[in-house]
């Protein structure tokens, strides 16, 4: 394996890491204001602000780690994505400030305000959509440079069917992936209204997924048929993502090995995005940006590398020991620990 | 204001305008990110030594104001992290070759805090041996501390190079360790790190002074109140003795910094210390205070030093002149937080006033004034140290203007970022003093049955 694709697999799995903690998070969001409408305010709320409270700042991390990455890696990425950007990067920017900051207004600060709920919950369901847009634009056709002018095409970025359809997976996947992690939480938690609810949740949006799946792959034989031909290549992985699928939702149905049923959707979605990382190299913007043209100086290569493996000693048992005090541990989750 | 926007679209211009926002918006609560950490440590570790539960509850009732603080530090950090490739592509191009490492490792240390600061937070009564919960904050303090490192080491790469070769408009021979490493690196980082602690410790002492100036007589406020004036006491005396070294090494790294700053155009040794004036069309300077030989003696040691002038710069490479009244600004907020100090430092002393610690009007009202004061002369100095720095983006490789974004949006979003700033600062504000009024320290010692916790 080259450094190159070194790199890019560690940043990728930066992103897939990424993908799940937001997506419970932002789903999180969603929920806790949708039952705040609805009334089951408490059922659900208790569950979620106590899974969300002491993890909320790390999902942040995840996303700063992958582009600061990136660009560490692959500086032209900087160029090409940075002036293409600036308008949907923005909009993800501010999104997420609003977000995050009255998340921490709302459970810090004081009692519940409708505004803030809002702010939070709608917020979750936007930033995806924004952020999905930097994988639309990297199968190419939204973007045009002339000399030394990036320019940035968002008309037909608005009217691509290919972008609308990544945008319908990420919110459609988001609600997924977030219920069928709480519905294990709650479980965890002992606390079966709460899990009732979150399993419906869970199961209502099974369908959608997996036709939101397709629509996206169909789209993409449209919009980029190269890619399209590297994924029929790598097909098992997608055959492997479809049966986790049917796995994690066969035991939710039944309600049994809950925890094996969202490490399914893990894997569901990690070959899903694999296959899907792994077909698009050696591009990393169709057709201007290759893995291997304009890779960083080796010097530096190495030394990010060097610097990974050192972060990763410091993270991983850190991480470990945040999931053993929060996720693993029967009487934080039951609620029969004092914050 | 408006209407220049609409008339002229510069995006060099535009760019620099949001940027700067951004980060002067995100400074305020870095610097309290990186500052409060520490004090919050330091009045748990004598919490615990001493057994007294007062010093305990400080260090709560921090801990949760800090989280609304860190909560809007991360999502600014976010977006500066964001808008700078966003708005200097071409820029990020250049430094991901060079500066990618500290970048990345400034993000390890905030993965790093951010993960023990969820722990901490939620295990005040978790542990029944209390030192395993101080020892949580360790990573924090650490890890909040080692990401201003090395950020500020990327932004001192920018001020002085190091590390790299310039060959026919590319970088090359790049040695990313080299470049961490840079020269300007050590008496940023410190200046940095000092000045935070100081702030902080000022931000603290403001909330305590507040309440004794109000009446709150508890031993409570007393506690808090001599805790971070002795703090802010230490880190005054760090921060003014790396000030000191930021001028030598000016002199010898940035001397056209120093000299534009000082108004110094021919090089000469026994150069004085210029303070306010003017300069007239002819680059005289007129009706200034000079300290005859101070200039050298700062930037050289000795009165003899000889001090680079600006006339050794080409007109292109030069800073703006201003940049001296911001110089005597910085030395005038720092004499106001220097008159603060030694108020205090004089009650502190004189064993019969130590009763007038406490009530002395002016010393509490000096107090609160040097919070704002403190944070002033942080953003002060950042916009000293960048506006000295132009015309270089990457200075003596890179002008500013090669830097920037061609896009046609960045005015819009300049509006769209002003009004988040806007909206998130007014709101902090007020969920902090809520937070603060709704719970005051005296009824939550009665819930948690503190001796003591009765009204006096």
């Amino acid at each position: 394996m080259s450094l190159e694709e070194l790199g890019i697999g560690i940043l990728w799995l930066f992103l897939f890491g990424y993908l799940i903690v937001a997506s419970i998070d932002f789903g999180a969001g969603f929920y806790s204001f949708y039952s705040h409408l609805t009334g089951q305010r408490q059922q659900v709320r208790t569950i979620i602000e106590r899974y969300l409270s002491p993890v909320w700042e790390v999902t942040n991390v995840f996303l700063v780690f992958f582009f600061v990455g990136l660009v560490g890696f692959f500086p032209d990425t900087a160029y090409y994505y940075g002036t293409a950007l600036l308008v949907p990067g923005s909009v993800a920017i501010v999104l997420l400030a609003v977000r995050g900051s009255y998340y921490a207004f709302n459970s810090y600060g004081f009692g519940s305000k409708s505004l803030y709920m809002f702010l939070y919950g709608a917020s979750g369901l936007l930033i995806p959509a924004s952020l999905s847009t930097v994988l639309t634009i990297s199968e190419g056709g939204f973007i045009s440079e002339d000399g030394n002018r990036v320019r940035f095409l968002f008309a037909d970025l608005l009217t691509s069917p290919y972008a609308w359809s990544v945008v319908l997976l990420s919110i459609v996947s988001v609600l997924y992936i977030s219920a069928m992690f709480l519905s294990y939480y709650a479980s965890k938690a002992g606390d079966t209204a709460a899990f009732e609810q979150l399993r419906r949740y869970a199961l209502a949006w099974m369908l959608p997924t997996i036709l939101s799946s397709f629509l996206v792959f169909y789209a993409i034989r449209g919009h980029n048929s190269e890619h399209y031909e590297g994924m029929l290549s790598l097909w098992w992985m997608f055959a492997l993502s479809t049966l986790c699928y049917i796995g994690a939702g066969w035991l939710m149905w039944k309600r049994k090995k809950l925890g094996l049923s969202f490490m399914l959707v893990l894997l569901q979605f990690g070959f899903a995005f694999f296959g899907y990382g792994a077909s698009h190299l050696p591009y990393l913007l169709y057709p201007y940006l290759k893995i291997t043209d304009h890779f960083t100086s080796p010097a530096m290569a190495s030394a990010l590398i060097i610097a990974f493996v050192l972060g990763f000693v410091l993270l991983v048992p850190s991480l470990y020991l945040l999931m053993r005090l929060f996720l693993f541990d029967a009487k934080y989750v039951q609620g029969k620990l004092k914050k | 204001m408006l209407q220049w926007l609409y008339d002229s679209y510069d995006p060099v211009k535009l760019s620099r305008m949001l940027t700067g926002i951004t980060l002067f918006f995100h400074i305020i609560f870095a610097t309290i990110g990186v500052g409060v950490p520490l004090m919050i440590a330091l009045a748990e570790f004598i919490g615990i030594k001493r057994r007294d539960s007062h010093y305990l509850l400080l260090a709560r009732r921090w801990s949760r104001g800090f989280v609304i603080t860190v909560a809007v530090g991360v999502v600014t950090g976010t977006a500066i992290g964001l808008q700078l490739s966003l708005l200097w592509p071409t820029f990020m191009k250049a430094a991901g070759q060079t500066i990618a490492l500290p970048l990345f490792m400034e993000t390890f240390a905030f993965f790093f805090e951010a993960i023990f600061l969820g722990i901490y937070l939620y295990t005040w009564d978790r542990f029944k041996n209390r030192w395993l919960h101080f020892m949580l904050l360790i990573p924090v303090v650490i890890g909040s501390s080692a990401s201003a490192l090395f950020i500020t080491v990327v932004n001192a790469f920018m001020n002085a190079p190091a590390g790299v070769k310039f060959l026919d408009g590319q970088l090359v021979d790049i040695n990313p360790w080299a470049a961490m490493l840079s020269p300007a690196a050590p008496t940023k980082v410190a200046h940095v790190l000092a000045s935070a602690y100081l702030t902080s410790a000022f931000i603290l002492a403001a909330i305590a002074a507040w309440s004794l100036l109000a009446g709150r007589r508890h031993v409570y406020y007393k506690k808090a109140f001599k805790l971070t004036m002795v703090a802010a006491l230490v880190f005054f005396a760090a921060t003014a003795v790396i000030g000191d070294f930021s001028g030598k090494y000016l002199a010898k790294y940035q001397p056209e910094k120093l000299a534009a700053m000082e108004w110094h155009f021919e090089t000469t040794d026994k150069a004085p210390f210029v303070f306010g004036g003017i300069l007239t069309e002819d680059n005289e300077v007129k009706y200034a205070l000079k300290i005859p030989y101070l200039l050298s003696i700062l930037a050289k040691d000795k009165p003899s030093g000889t001090v680079t002038g600006l006339n050794e710069f080409a007109e292109a490479d030069r800073p703006p002149m201003y940049i001296h009244y911001l110089f005597d600004l910085k030395m005038m907020l720092v004499g106001m937080l220097g008159i603060v100090l030694a108020l205090f430092l004089f009650y502190l002393l004189r064993r019969r006033s130590q009763r007038q610690l406490y009530a002395n009007k002016w010393l509490l009202r000096g107090s609160i004034a040097a919070a704002p004061l403190a944070m002033l002369t942080i953003e002060h100095g950042w916009v000293f140290s960048e506006i000295g720095r132009q015309p270089w983006l990457l200075r003596g490789l890179m002008r500013t203007s090669e830097g920037a974004t061609t896009s046609a949006h960045v005015d819009t979003m300049l509006v769209i970022f002003v009004l988040l700033y806007i909206v998130l600062g007014i709101s902090s504000v007020i969920v902090l003093t809520r937070m603060f009024r709704s719970n005051r320290a005296e009824d939550e010692m009665i819930a948690m049955g503190l001796e003591g916790g009765e009204p006096q």
